[in-house]
C-alpha cells in the first residue's frame, strides 16, 4: 500500500521539534485524515483541533508545506509525492501543544465591535442584491488563516492596534447591512487600526471560502474612513466648528 | 476535593453552544439570569454549524396557504405520531417568531423577490417551509447567536469538557469538568443546568456528525438519575458522501433534493417511483435512506454502494448560487462537477430523535433544576425529524429551556457542591494516567463504531441487535481498563477516554431501546417485525439507570385533546 511520510510539529510553549510518521494512503485522503491516522496508530496525545472535517467549521487550520490552509480540505494526492509533508500550527497565534494554538485573541477583538443596531422603524424587506454583498462576508467560518498571514500581526505583532482581516470582514458585513444604522468608522480608524493594512492582499489568498476580503471589504471601508476622516472638505468645515 | 479548585457559580449554566444552548442562554440572560456557558470547541464551531438546507417555519412568504396547523401534521405525519404532540404544537406555533428574532439580531436570509425571507422545499413538508442562506444556514444562525451571546454578556467556557452533574439532595447543583487546553479540573455551582450538547452519531462508522457528538449530555443525565426515550429511533440521512473513502459520511444536503435533483440506480431508474410514488425524492428522510439502501442491496446501486444523485440539469449558475458548498466539496473532495454530472450517494448517521425525556414546555428533566434542549432532548420528532425541523427546534426549545431555567433559578437558593461527588469525578477523569497497563481508547471507539454501524445500522433484527448488546458488555469492560499515554495537556487520546463512557451509554440504550421496539416505525427498520404495529404507536420506550443498571420500561402517550386531532384529521 502506498504511503506518505507526514513531519508534524511536536511540542509546546517550551519549545519542540518534528516528528515523521509513515501512513498508509486511502484514495481521497486529507491532510486531517492523515494526522488522525498518527493520533489512532502511532501518537495518541498528538494535539490538533478540528471539528466537521467537510470545511464548514474552521478549526482545522495550520500550515501545511508552509502554506497556511485547512487540512480538511487539503488532499493528500494534491501535494507532491515521494516528499515528507510537513505540517505546523499556524505561526502567529500562541502554541498550546502541536498543531493547536491559542487564538482567544480573535474572540477579544470581535467583542470590540459594535453589534448589529437595526435602524428604527426597519420594515425588514430586503432586496437580495443587497444582501448577496453582505452574504459574501458572512460566509466566514473564522478559520483565522487570514489572521495567520496578515504581516502587520505576523511579522509585526500589532495585535493591540489592529483587528486583522477577519474583523474588517466582519465590520464590512455590519456596515453594509442593509437595515443596520451603527457607525463603526471611528471604531474601524482607531481601535481596529485598519490604516495599518496595505492591501497585500495575503489574506485574499489564503481565504479558503474565497471571500474577496481585500477588494470588498478592506478597500470599502478605508475609502468610508477617508470620506469620514480625511475629506478635505470635512476637515475643513471641522476646523471651522472647532470640532476635533 | 482538590483544595484550591477552580469554581464558578451561576444561576443558569449551559452545557453545549450549539443553536439550542445559545439560544438557551440568551434567553436566561434576557430574564437576567448569570449565565455561563460550556463547550467542548471554540465557541461558533459546534455542530449546528454544519446545517446545510435550512430552518422549517410557516412564515407562509413563498406558500400562502401554509399554517402551523399544516406545519404540525406534517411534524406528527413525519414522526409516524410518535412524537410529544404538545412539543410539535408548540414548534409549529413559534418557529416564525423564532426566526424573525434572528433577523433582528443579524441574519441575512436569501430574499423572495419581494424582499421577504425565501423559503423552499423540503422532504415531508406540504409547502415551501424553509428559510435558508444557499447551503450554509447553520453557519449563519450560529453566528448570529454567538454575537448575540457576546453581546448580551454571557461568560464562555471554550474547550471545556463536563464530565459529571452534581446534585444536591436529588436536585441539581452543577457540574465538574476539566479544560481541555491544560487538563486542569473546574467546578460549576449553578441553581440551573441546561443540557444542549447535541446528539451521538460518533458512535456509528460512517456519520454525518463532527467528534463532539459522543452523547455526553444523555449520559450525564442518565448518570444523574434522569430518564432517556425514543434511543431506538436513529436517523440515518439519505444522502451522505461515499466516494472517496476519506470523506464517506459527509452530509449532502437534502436541499439538493429540495431544489429539484434526481435520485437514480445504476440502471438510470428513478427508483423512487417505486417507494413513494407521490412525494418521490422529497419523501421523508427514513423512506428515502431504506430505499437507497434496498437499492445497493439488491445488486443495482453505483460502483461504491451508493446510489447517484443529480442536479446537473439545472443551469450551473443556479446551482452554484443555491448549492455553493455541496458545489465545492464535490469539486475539492471527490474530482466531481455536480453541474455536470451526479453525485454518488448513501445513507449517513445523522440525527438522534430520541434524548433526555422531558416536559414540553419547560424542557425540565425528571431531575429538579436540569432542563436540556435540542437534538439531546427527545418528544419532538418522534420517530423520525423532518428535514428542517431541528434548527427550528433548537430556537423554540432552547428558548423555552433558558427561560424555565431562569425561573428556576429565582426560587431556588445557590445549591451545595457535594466532596464526595468531586472526589469520585476526579478520580474517574485521573484514572486512565493511572494504569500501568490496559486498553487503546482508539481501538475501543473503532470496534463499537464498526459493531453500531453493522447491528444496529438501518435495518435491524432481534439476533444483531442481541449480538450488538453483548459487544457492548466487553467494550464496557475494556473501557473501564484504559490506558493513556501523555501529559495532561491537550491530550486528545486522554479526551477520547472520557468521552468514550457517554458513546457506550447511548450506544446501549440505542440497542436496548431498539431490541424492545417489535414492529418498523419511521426510522426504526425491523427485518424480523417489518410492520407497523398500532399498539406500539401509544407508547414511548424510557430507559433509567435503576440498581446500577440500564432498565427499559414503557410509558403511555398522554391523550391528544380534540383540537389537534381535528387537525391531523383535516387534509391539506
Amino acid at each position: 500500500m502506498a504511503e506518505a511520510v507526514l513531519r508534524v510539529f511536536r511540542g509546546d510553549a517550551n519549545g519542540g521539534a518534528t516528528a515523521d510518521y509513515r501512513v498508509p494512503l486511502v484514495p481521497g485522503m486529507v491532510v486531517l485524515d492523515a494526522v488522525h491516522s498518527v493520533q489512532a496508530h502511532q501518537a495518541p496525545d498528538l494535539a490538533v483541533r478540528w471539528n466537521c472535517k467537510a470545511g464548514k467549521c474552521g478549526s482545522c487550520s495550520a500550515e501545511v508545506n508552509g502554506r497556511p490552509r485547512l487540512m480538511c480540505k487539503t488532499r493528500m494526492d494534491s501535494l507532491p509525492q515521494g516528499e515528507p509533508v510537513t505540517i505546523y500550527p499556524m505561526k502567529s497565534f500562541p502554541l498550546i501543544k502541536d498543531l493547536v494554538t491559542d487564538v482567544s485573541w480573535n474572540y477579544e477583538v470581535n467583542r470590540k465591535i459594535t453589534p448589529f443596531t437595526p435602524r428604527p422603524g426597519a420594515d425588514w424587506k430586503m432586496d437580495q442584491k443587497d444582501v448577496d454583498r453582505v452574504q459574501e462576508f458572512r460566509k466566514c467560518i473564522e478559520c483565522f488563516l487570514c489572521q495567520n498571514v496578515c504581516h502587520v500581526l505576523r511579522e509585526h505583532g500589532k495585535e493591540a492596534q489592529f483587528g486583522g482581516p477577519r474583523f474588517f470582514v466582519r465590520v464590512a458585513g455590519l456596515e453594509m447591512h442593509p437595515l443596520d444604522g451603527a457607525n463603526r468608522i471611528p471604531q474601524l480608524k482607531d481601535q481596529l487600526g485598519i490604516g495599518l493594512c496595505n492591501i497585500t492582499k495575503c489574506c485574499t489568498e489564503v481565504c479558503p471560502e474565497e471571500i474577496h476580503i481585500t477588494d470588498n471589504a478592506i478597500i470599502p471601508l478605508k475609502e468610508r474612513v477617508v470620506d469620514q476622516f480625511y475629506d478635505p472638505l470635512t476637515m475643513l468645515v471641522r476646523k471651522i466648528r472647532g470640532a476635533t | 476535593m482538590t483544595a484550591n479548585l477552580e469554581t464558578h457559580d451561576y444561576d443558569v449554566l449551559v452545557i453545549g453552544a450549539g443553536g439550542a444552548g445559545l439560544r438557551a442562554a440568551i434567553e436566561a440572560l434576557a430574564q437576567g439570569a448569570r449565565v455561563g456557558v460550556v463547550c467542548k470547541s471554540l465557541l461558533g464551531k459546534a455542530h449546528t454549524v454544519m446545517a446545510e438546507g435550512g430552518l422549517a417555519a410557516a412564515m407562509c412568504n413563498v406558500d400562502k396557504a401554509d399554517s402551523w396547523r399544516t406545519h404540525f401534521r406534517d411534524t406528527m405525519r413525519g414522526g409516524k405520531f410518535l412524537n410529544n404532540w404538545r412539543m410539535a404544537q408548540l414548534h409549529a406555533q413559534e418557529a416564525p417568531d423564532r426566526v424573525r428574532e434572528l433577523e433582528q439580531w443579524g441574519a441575512l436570509f436569501d430574499r423572495t423577490s419581494d424582499g421577504e425571507i425565501l423559503q423552499r422545499a423540503f422532504g415531508g413538508h406540504t409547502f415551501k417551509r424553509l428559510c435558508h442562506v444557499g447551503d450554509r444556514t447553520g453557519l449563519e444562525m450560529i453566528r448570529t447567536l454567538q454575537d448575540r451571546g457576546v453581546q448580551m454578556g454571557f461568560d464562555v467556557f471554550m474547550e471545556c469538557t463536563v464530565t459529571r452533574l452534581l446534585t444536591d439532595g436529588g436536585k441539581i447543583a452543577g457540574a465538574f469538568g476539566y479544560w481541555r487546553e491544560s487538563g486542569r479540573f473546574v467546578t460549576f455551582r449553578a441553581k440551573s443546568v441546561v443540557i444542549s450538547t447535541g446528539g451521538i452519531g460518533k458512535s456509528w462508522k460512517i456519520t454525518s456528525n463532527s467528534w463532539e457528538c459522543t452523547g455526553d449530555g444523555m449520559a450525564l443525565a442518565y448518570e444523574a438519575g434522569a430518564q432517556l426515550q425514543d434511543m431506538e429511533f436513529v436517523q440515518f440521512h439519505p444522502t451522505g458522501m461515499v466516494w472517496p473513502p476519506g470523506v464517506q459520511g459527509i452530509l449532502v444536503t437534502e436541499a439538493v433534493r429540495g431544489e429539484g435533483g434526481i435520485l437514480r440506480n445504476k440502471n438510470g431508474e428513478r427508483f423512487m417511483e417505486k417507494y413513494d410514488p407521490q412525494r418521490m425524492e422529497l419523501s421523508t428522510r427514513d423512506v428515502v435512506a431504506r430505499s437507497i439502501y434496498t437499492e445497493v442491496r439488491e445488486g443495482r446501486g453505483t460502483e461504491h454502494g451508493g446510489a447517484f444523485l443529480d442536479i446537473s440539469h439545472k443551469p450551473a449558475e443556479y446551482v452554484k448560487k443555491k448549492l455553493p458548498s455541496m458545489y465545492h466539496q464535490f469539486k475539492e473532495l471527490a474530482d466531481v462537477d455536480i453541474t455536470k454530472g451526479p453525485m454518488e450517494v448513501g445513507p449517513t448517521c445523522h440525527y438522534m430523535m430520541g434524548g433526555i425525556r422531558v416536559e414540553a414546555d419547560t424542557g425540565q428533566s425528571s431531575i429538579p433544576g436540569l432542563f436540556a434542549a435540542g437534538e439531546a432532548a427527545a418528544g419532538l420528532h418522534g420517530a423520525n425529524r423532518l428535514g428542517g425541523n431541528s434548527l427550528s427546534d433548537l430556537l423554540v426549545f432552547g428558548r423555552r429551556a433558558g427561560l424555565a431555567a431562569a425561573e428556576h433559578a429565582k426560587k431556588t437558593p445557590l445549591p451545595a457542591l457535594d466532596s464526595v461527588q468531586i472526589d469520585e469525578a476526579e478520580q474517574q477523569v485521573l484514572a486512565p494516567f493511572e494504569r500501568a497497563t490496559g486498553e487503546d481508547p482508539y481501538a475501543i471507539q473503532r470496534d463499537l463504531q464498526q459493531t453500531m454501524q453493522t447491528l444496529v445500522g438501518i435495518f435491524r433484527t432481534d439476533e444483531d441487535l442481541r449480538r450488538a448488546l453483548a459487544e457492548i458488555e466487553k467494550l464496557k469492560a475494556r473501557a473501564a481498563n484504559i490506558r493513556v499515554e501523555g501529559s495532561r495537556l491537550y491530550n486528545p487520546g486522554w479526551h477520547l477516554s472520557q468521552e468514550l463512557g457517554a458513546m457506550l451509554i447511548v450506544s446501549e440504550a440505542v440497542t436496548l431501546s431498539a431490541l424492545a421496539r417489535r414492529e418498523s416505525r419511521g426510522a426504526h427498520s425491523r427485518i424480523d417485525f417489518p410492520k407497523l404495529d398500532d399498539s406500539l404507536g401509544k407508547k414511548n420506550n424510557v430507559l433509567a439507570k435503576r440498581a446500577g443498571a440500564m432498565t427499559l420500561f414503557e410509558i403511555a402517550i398522554p391523550e391528544m385533546p380534540a383540537d389537534l386531532k381535528q387537525i391531523l384529521a383535516e387534509e391539506k
